[in-house]
């Protein structure tokens, strides 16, 4: 059984399969073109046969979709707080629910969850769950995998949304395996179909395409949605109904022991900064990053760099925006010098407003620039800083 | 202390990320069509290596992908990994997490008895860092992700250290168990020509569809994934964008204005 099948009558060895497969998953073997297990379905080659020898083979039948439905956000809930991505994931919730016409439900885990519950029931959702035992203080995979499976196999949603967070990538694809069903990683849009299929696009061979992946057969759909990427929800009457859930011996039998939490040092987060102001290899010495430092000073901000920056030393890795740093959403990034390289980009340009000063217009960075600046940062830099200054005396 | 059965697992990726689309026919271009392995899995195989050093240790690496992952296998051999299994066939192409992971799960039973399941923390093509943990849960066993140093390790499990945005966790688990590790966790060795000729002879076992307990076909490759991808296509430029080319004061001045009415200052 092959998956994408090849009519060796209608195939004339012609190649151009081979040449656009992206996985090099084509090959010619004892005189015929071959499918192996590189192959991921993009059916780049079907669209492409001039011969039109290809076909995708049908999948598995599907799921009753009309017995799985609303969106459920998991709340990753931790002593106290939760963590901001929940009220992102609400916001595109419910967005995705209103869109199909389901209900936006909220399950939440952890130890003293009562007050956190009700302020969930305030974020536009209709339904609120809550687990709360002391066991369940800590996050265990094993426990908390339990729990949302208790949760889902009774109210069967047809989306499940969590965060793409250390806690959420870990999480998910215990579930979705126990579902049997389909997980797409670190979402960056989603949108529904009316027969409630979840159009989930994310970024693919480190940010340079996007894929566009749906689970069309099996549900729920599973999704981790990145931080800082969509609109948080607005805060507002109370209209979800909470319901106290009650944890059993059973869930929370676990083979996992938290021994120690350290808390790492709390340096000032790039990724929760409103304002950015940063700074790229137009810079010409360690020095003159101060004006980047007095620019987001001065904007109630924070700097931050490119990555060749922290490679020279000038500042710290926790400062570096990027695929190999952080990614960022603030309300206003200022970029200054820095040439927009896809890795950078990639992870700030969700940015709600996109200012960007660079001496060379073609820069690629004017590309997702709202503002694009054509100029010389040696001269602009020290005149808005001193408008600035005298603005504030 | 005993020796630990671990098991590494290792992917074949390609040898580049970079990819452009053709803007009028909309098809990929890829770059170079070299192979490497996944550099993340380096970090995985090179902890296996030191605790086989201080604690004694099999190491098995297994991947799933085409006959000519046996390379990366071999690359592992070079590094010192005692055994390798590859799991090829055409009914495993087309395999997204829960495939992948279903399959690589049914070919570790076929290993047998392991203490730990080794992991790296993502690949570069399918950029997930899902495989693991889907893994643990078809094998039934608990996994910790984000791995940023091993404690220690005693007959009955592993003390780990887990990297999460705010805080590190040491955490510990039973054998027998999956983690994932970070990327810089240890600093890999590199493949040894001395190890390349000591080990050309050391046979690759090769897994098939026919060689697995579970023949249903539903479980494997494209029929088993349930998630499709529809379309890839690059990042849509903004549209609604302003250039400035003015003299410097002139563009400074209208920024402070631009901020003003933004309400930034
Ligand atoms: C796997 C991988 C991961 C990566 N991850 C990251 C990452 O996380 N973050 C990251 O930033 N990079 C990352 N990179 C590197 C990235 O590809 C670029 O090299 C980097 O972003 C470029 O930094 P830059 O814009 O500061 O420097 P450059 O590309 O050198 O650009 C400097 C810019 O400054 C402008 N300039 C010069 N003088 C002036 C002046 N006087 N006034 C105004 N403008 C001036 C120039 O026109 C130029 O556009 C990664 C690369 C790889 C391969
Ligand atoms: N085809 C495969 N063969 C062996 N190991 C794999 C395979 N795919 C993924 N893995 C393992 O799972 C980890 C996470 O992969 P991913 O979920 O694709 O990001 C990798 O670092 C590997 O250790």
């Amino acid at each position: 059984m092959a998956n994408i099948i090849v009519d060796h009558g209608k195939c004339d060895l012609c190649k151009v399969c081979i040449d656009v497969c992206p996985f090099g998953a084509i090959d010619i073997t004892e005189g015929r073109i071959d499918i192996n297990a590189a192959c991921k379905m993009c059916k780049l080659c079907i669209k492409n046969c001039p011969s039109r020898a290809m076909t995708a083979a049908e999948k598995r039948k599907s799921a009753d979709k009309e017995k799985w439905r609303g969106v459920l956000v998991f709340a990753e809930y931790f002593e106290g707080t939760l963590h901001p991505v929940t009220i992102e994931l609400l916001g595109i919730g419910r967005k995705l629910a209103d869109d199909s016409h389901m209900k936006l439900c909220a399950v939440i885990a952890g130890s003293g969850t009562a007050e956190t519950a009700k302020d969930l029931a305030c974020y536009g959702t209709d339904e609120v769950y809550a687990y709360d035992d002391p066991e369940l203080a800590h996050f265990k995979v094993d426990t908390y995998a339990n729990v949302l499976e208790d949760l889902i196999s009774e109210i069967r949603p047809s989306v499940v949304l969590i965060g793409s967070t250390s806690i959420g990538r870990s999480l998910a694809p215990r579930l979705a395996t126990r579902f049997r069903t389909g997980l797409t990683a670190d979402c960056t849009t989603l949108k529904i179909k009316p027969n409630t299929d979840l159009v989930q696009i994310r970024p693919a061979f480190g940010g340079n395409i996007m894929a566009q992946i749906i689970t069309t057969h099996t549900r729920p759909q599973f999704a981790t949605v990145r931080y800082k990427v969509m609109d948080q929800a607005v805060r507002g009457e109370e209209t979800g109904r909470v319901f106290d859930r009650s944890v059993s011996g059973e869930m929370l039998k676990s083979d996992i022991d938290v021994i120690r939490v350290t808390h790492k040092e709390s340096v000032t987060s790039i990724t929760d900064a409103e304002v950015i102001v940063a700074g790229g290899q137009g810079l010409k010495e360690k020095e003159d990053l101060e004006m980047i430092r007095e620019l987001a000073f001065l904007l109630g901000g924070e700097y931050a760099v490119t990555r060749p920056l922290v490679e020279k030393g000038w500042a710290d890795y926790t400062r570096q925006i990027g695929l190999s740093g952080r990614t960022v959403k603030p309300k206003l990034i200022i970029t200054c010098g820095v040439s927009g390289a896809i890795q950078f980009a990639a992870c700030m340009n969700c940015s709600d407003r996109i200012i960007a000063i660079n001496s060379d217009p073609n820069a690629s960075i004017f590309k997702i620039a709202h503002t694009g600046i054509v100029g010389d940062l040696y001269k602009i830099l020290p005149s808005l800083i001193g408008e600035l200054k005298g603005d504030r005396k | 202390m005993t020796n630990l059965k671990i098991i590494v697992c290792i992917k074949q990726v390609p040898g580049t990320t970079k990819v452009d689309i053709d803007p009028e026919t909309g098809v990929l271009k890829r770059s170079g069509v070299s192979a490497k392995m996944n550099p993340y899995d380096l970090f995985g195989l090179e902890t296996a290596l030191r605790l086989k050093a201080e604690y004694g240790a099999h190491i098995t690496v297994i991947s799933m992908g085409p006959p000519q992952a046996e390379t990366v296998i071999r690359e592992a051999y070079m590094m010192e990994a005692d055994d390798g299994m590859l799991m090829t066939d055409r009914k495993f192409a087309g395999a997204d997490v829960l495939a992948t992971s279903y399959t690589l799960a049914a070919g570790i039973r076929k290993i047998g008895d392991f203490d730990l399941i080794i992991c790296g923390k993502q690949t570069t093509d399918g950029d997930t860092a899902q495989v693991g943990p889907a893994m643990a849960e078809h094998l039934g066993i608990p996994h910790v992700t984000w791995v940023s140093n091993i404690e220690s390790v005693d007959e009955t499990g592993v003390i780990a250290e887990q990297n999460m945005e705010d805080s590190l966790e040491a955490v510990r688990l039973k054998f027998p168990c999956l983690i994932s590790v970070e990327k810089d966790i240890f600093t890999p060795r590199l493949p040894s020509y001395r190890n390349k000729l000591l080990t050309a002879d050391r046979p690759v076992r090769v897994l098939t569809f026919n060689d697995l307990d579970d023949s249903n076909e539903n479980n494997y490759g494209l029929t088993g994934s349930p998630t499709q991808v529809e379309r890839i296509f690059q990042p849509e430029p903004f549209t609604d964008r302003e250039l400035w080319d003015l003299p410097e004061e002139v563009s400074s001045h209208k920024l402070i204005e631009l901020l003003e009415s933004m309400k930034f200052i």
